[in-house]
């Protein structure tokens, strides 16, 4: 019951601080990235806003063995900087760019974004159902250079 | 305008908490694209009906504190072209490198994992180039 609680507190705390910060608001996104033009530092603000509570909540992870709710606490290592990484990045960079809205505030819109938000996040999980399928011929490629 | 810079830092501070909040109350990372597309596609197994409860509260609760302002828009572009092709690109590119801006932007950099800081370097490097010539060079939004 409590980790369904928890995390239904954090979905509302993210998509209230999503809201306020500016990140659901494809001006201000694409204002950040517009670094040639009227550029506008917000979103630097929220990133360094969002990092500080994360680092001491990484503390404190990494002195627990559970969390609060019972379930064992996460501690990842460095995985590899591969090639799927990178283009991924870059596909997600660019759709970023183009409409402005990343998933948190493409889903946190729904309630306020109008039509145009719905279509934004029925192509945003149409696109991560066909990740799958474009994932192989990535691994491909990098099979096929790691050959040679 | 002037207040916008306090707005993100206050905004951010919430979303970092509610990246506190999962990790030390649920042991879970909080990744946005991770989250849904583990949900969608059904690979999230026995955490999906926290998923549920975590996306419930990402919709309904800004919703509600939307109410009494009216006026609050994403300002999406009314272009078709814009919406779809941003979010396909959006979606296959955060399954394929495994996170977005909450999960590598955010969790990742705040404990110095090498991959999220390479794919915010990316993604973000990506933005500015697409927008520049979307914008700049080739005029189309």
């Amino acid at each position: 019951m409590m980790r369904f609680f928890l995390a239904w507190l954090a979905g509302s705390v993210f998509g209230v601080g999503l809201l306020i910060s500016g990140m659901a608001d494809t001006v201000k996104v694409q204002g950040f990235l517009d670094i040639f033009g009227a550029w506008d530092p917000t979103l630097a603000f929220v990133m360094g806003g969002a990092i500080v509570p994360m680092v001491i909540a990484w503390r404190l992870a990494a002195r627990g063995k559970v969390s609060l709710a019972g379930s064992p606490m996460p501690h990842p290592g460095q995985g590899p900087v591969d090639r799927r990484l990178m283009v991924g990045s870059v596909l997600f960079g660019a759709g970023w760019a183009i409409a402005g809205l990343c998933p948190g505030p493409a889903i946190a819109s729904l309630g306020f974004g109008g039509t145009g938000g719905v279509i934004f996040l029925l192509a945003m999980v149409a696109g991560m159902l066909a990740e799958a399928q474009i994932a192989r011929p990535i691994d491909g490629v990098t099979a096929w250079t790691s050959d040679r | 305008m002037q207040t916008d810079w306090l707005w993100g830092l206050a905004g951010g501070g919430l979303i970092g908490l509610a990246g506190a909040i999962l990790l030390l109350g649920n042991g879970r990372i909080m990744g946005a694209s991770g989250i849904l597309g583990s949900t969608v596609d059904r690979s999230a197994g026995k955490d999906s009906s926290e998923n549920v409860m975590f996306l419930a509260g990402l919709v309904a609760t800004p919703a509600i504190l939307a109410l009494p302002f009216p006026g609050m828009d994403t300002h999406l572009s009314p272009q078709i072209w814009v919406i779809v092709v941003g979010g396909l690109l959006v979606g296959i590119g955060t399954r394929l490198a495994n996170g977005c801006t909450s999960g590598h932007g955010v969790c990742g950099i705040s404990r110095l994992s090498r991959r999220s800081i390479a794919s915010t370097l990316v993604y973000v490097g990506a933005g500015v180039l697409t927008i520049s010539l979307l914008r700049h060079v080739w005029g189309l939004i």
